[in-house]
């Protein structure tokens, strides 16, 4: 295959980012997935309207090393023990889980105890968002 | 490292998606899966879905899968998508317009970044090909990016090249300057819906009666890649290229030109990279420098390059 000289065999960072249940706000998302490949990630966007299994088979076929869940209609504490239960039926509990939106203070510590290891809320300058994935991220 | 071939081979979906990520990636662990993985290969038919950007092969790419699902056959899909030529990261979206494969436990959909390759495909699409055929899926998609005019790697990756076209786009002149035409195996009007859908059939099927045939004749299918209309026929027509491939001859032609190219091809690679580990730094900034001042051309900057010794 044809490739550039300087291109050379190499480990990315892997992230799915998913938009769970009914929620048809995916600016954010869209934003985060953009801000993410500006940052040399390769971002696998699943698009809206995705159950929990949905979510766990696209982190499983694409191997993906970070799993980032955007969700703004207020069903995270619905949505996401199942999505975190999807993926560790599947063996996949070492993936870094972070998620984004519109997600009460109130709410941390349950997500934390869930896995998750930030929250991004709006306002959130992406700059922040990349450097937390490189920061806590590795690629294999 | 045995573990997971184990696994691989005991069918294991997860065994399969980490051995492609080393595979990808082209590390020493990966190379060892591909190895031992490789004598398993070779009994796929690989299919590659190309044509502009946009043009629905990922919708196509889809409703083909859906449709070899119903006829009882399990199905791999390698997606490609473009990486940023100046972040090197990528955003890969064919995933979405394949939704209504995901749960079902006979498809697997793998996106790739291109990661800098030229051609429409990734530098070691080849290898991860052949480590989904190693798996035992009967039939695997190749999606290549929104091929321009000159993608055509594709034609060498995949044992049938389905085109796809859309009506109102001018994809006839384009297939006429670009020759990506002669790549083709089977040629599809996407976004039949759409109108000046028979107008393109019949430009298309003008255009190729200058093409020299090799013995076949290539058809021309109308598909609704959204609604499924016409993928029948398409599924019917790429076992039909493959009935052909295998009755005349050509599967083994193809597999051996196949083989040539990719053997060069590792072979050049394998050059490059030992350059670039026996030239330091300082070295080949200086004969840049050289070439960039006009004091030196490429050519013979590159030789002293490749004369290993003197420079490291
Ligand atoms: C624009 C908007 C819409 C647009 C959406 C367009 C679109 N395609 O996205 C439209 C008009 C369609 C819409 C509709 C609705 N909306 Co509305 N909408 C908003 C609004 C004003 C802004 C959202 C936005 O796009 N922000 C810009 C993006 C860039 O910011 P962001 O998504 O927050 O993302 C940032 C961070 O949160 C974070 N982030 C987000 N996701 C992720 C993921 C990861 C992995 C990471 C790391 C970070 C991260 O990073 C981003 C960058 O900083 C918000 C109010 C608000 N101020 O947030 C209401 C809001 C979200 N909507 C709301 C509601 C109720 C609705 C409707 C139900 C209204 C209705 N009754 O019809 C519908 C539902 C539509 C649906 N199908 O889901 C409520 C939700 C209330 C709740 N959760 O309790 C809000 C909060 C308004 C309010 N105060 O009531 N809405
Ligand atoms: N009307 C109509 N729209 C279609 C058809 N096939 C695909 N589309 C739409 O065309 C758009 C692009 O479809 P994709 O399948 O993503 O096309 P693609 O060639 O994979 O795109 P890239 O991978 O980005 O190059 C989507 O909005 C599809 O819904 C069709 O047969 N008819
Ligand atoms: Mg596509």
């Amino acid at each position: 295959m044809t490739a550039s000289p300087e291109t050379t065999a190499g480990q990315k960072i892997r992230v799915l980012i998913a938009k769970p249940g009914l929620d048809g706000h995916d600016r954010g998302a869209k934003i985060v997935a953009r801000a993410l490949r500006d940052g040399g990630c390769e971002v696998i966007y699943t698009g809206i309207r995705q159950t929990p299994q949905m979510i766990a088979e696209a982190a499983l076929q694409e191997d993906v090393d970070v799993v980032g869940l955007s969700i703004l209609s207020g069903a995270h504490l619905e949505l996401f023990p199942r999505i975190v239960e999807e993926l560790r039926s599947r063996g996949l509990d070492d993936v870094l889980l972070f998620c984004g939106g519109i997600i009460p203070e109130e709410d941390t510590d349950a997500l934390e105890a869930m896995g998750f290891s930030a929250i991004f809320r709006p306002g959130t300058n992406t700059r922040d968002i990349v450097s937390f994935v490189y920061d806590n991220a590795s690629s294999e | 490292m045995t573990d997971l071939i184990e696994r691989f081979l005991a069918g294991e979906r997860r065994a399969l998606s980490r051995i492609l990520t080393r595979v990808e990636n082209g590390t020493p662990e990966g190379r060892e899966y591909l190895r031992q993985l490789y004598p398993r290969s070779g009994r796929a038919h690989t299919i590659g879905v190309t044509g502009g950007a946009g043009s629905g092969k990922s919708s196509l790419t889809g409703s083909l899968a859906a449709e070899l699902r119903r006829r009882g056959h399990e199905v791999g899909v390698i997606a490609v998508d473009p990486s940023s030529p100046f972040t090197q990261g990528a955003i890969l979206g064919d995933r979405i317009r394949m939704q209504d494969l995901v749960l079902d436990p006979g498809v697997f959909v793998r996106s790739m970044a291109s990661r800098g390759a030229l051609g429409g495909l990734a530098p070691t699409i080849d290898d991860v090909v052949a480590v989904m055929d190693a798996f035992g899926f009967p039939y695997v998609f190749i999606e290549t990016v929104g091929a321009g005019q000159d993608e055509v790697e594709i034609a060498g990756t995949a044992l049938t090249t389905v085109l796809v076209n859309n009506p109102g786009t001018g994809d006839d002149i384009q297939a006429l300057k670009a020759g990506i035409i002669e790549i083709a195996d089977i040629l599809v009007v996407n976004k039949a819906d759409r109108p000046g859908a028979d107008v393109l059939v019949s430009q298309l099927r003008a255009l190729l009666s200058l093409a020299p045939s090799e013995g076949r004749d290539v058809p021309i299918l109308s598909t609704v890649a959204t609604t499924g209309d016409g993928v029948p026929e398409l599924v019917d027509a790429i076992d039909e290229h493959r009935a052909w491939l295998d009755s005349s001859g050509e599967l083994d032609k193809h597999r051996r030109q196949e083989a040539r190219h990719q053997v060069l091809s590792v072979a050049q690679r394998i050059l490059l990279e030992r350059v670039r580990r026996e030239t330091s730094e300082d070295a080949l900034a200086e004969l840049v420098a050289q070439v960039a001042g006009r004091g030196l051309d490429p050519h013979t900057a590159a030789e002293q390059l490749v004369e290993q010794g003197e420079l490291v």
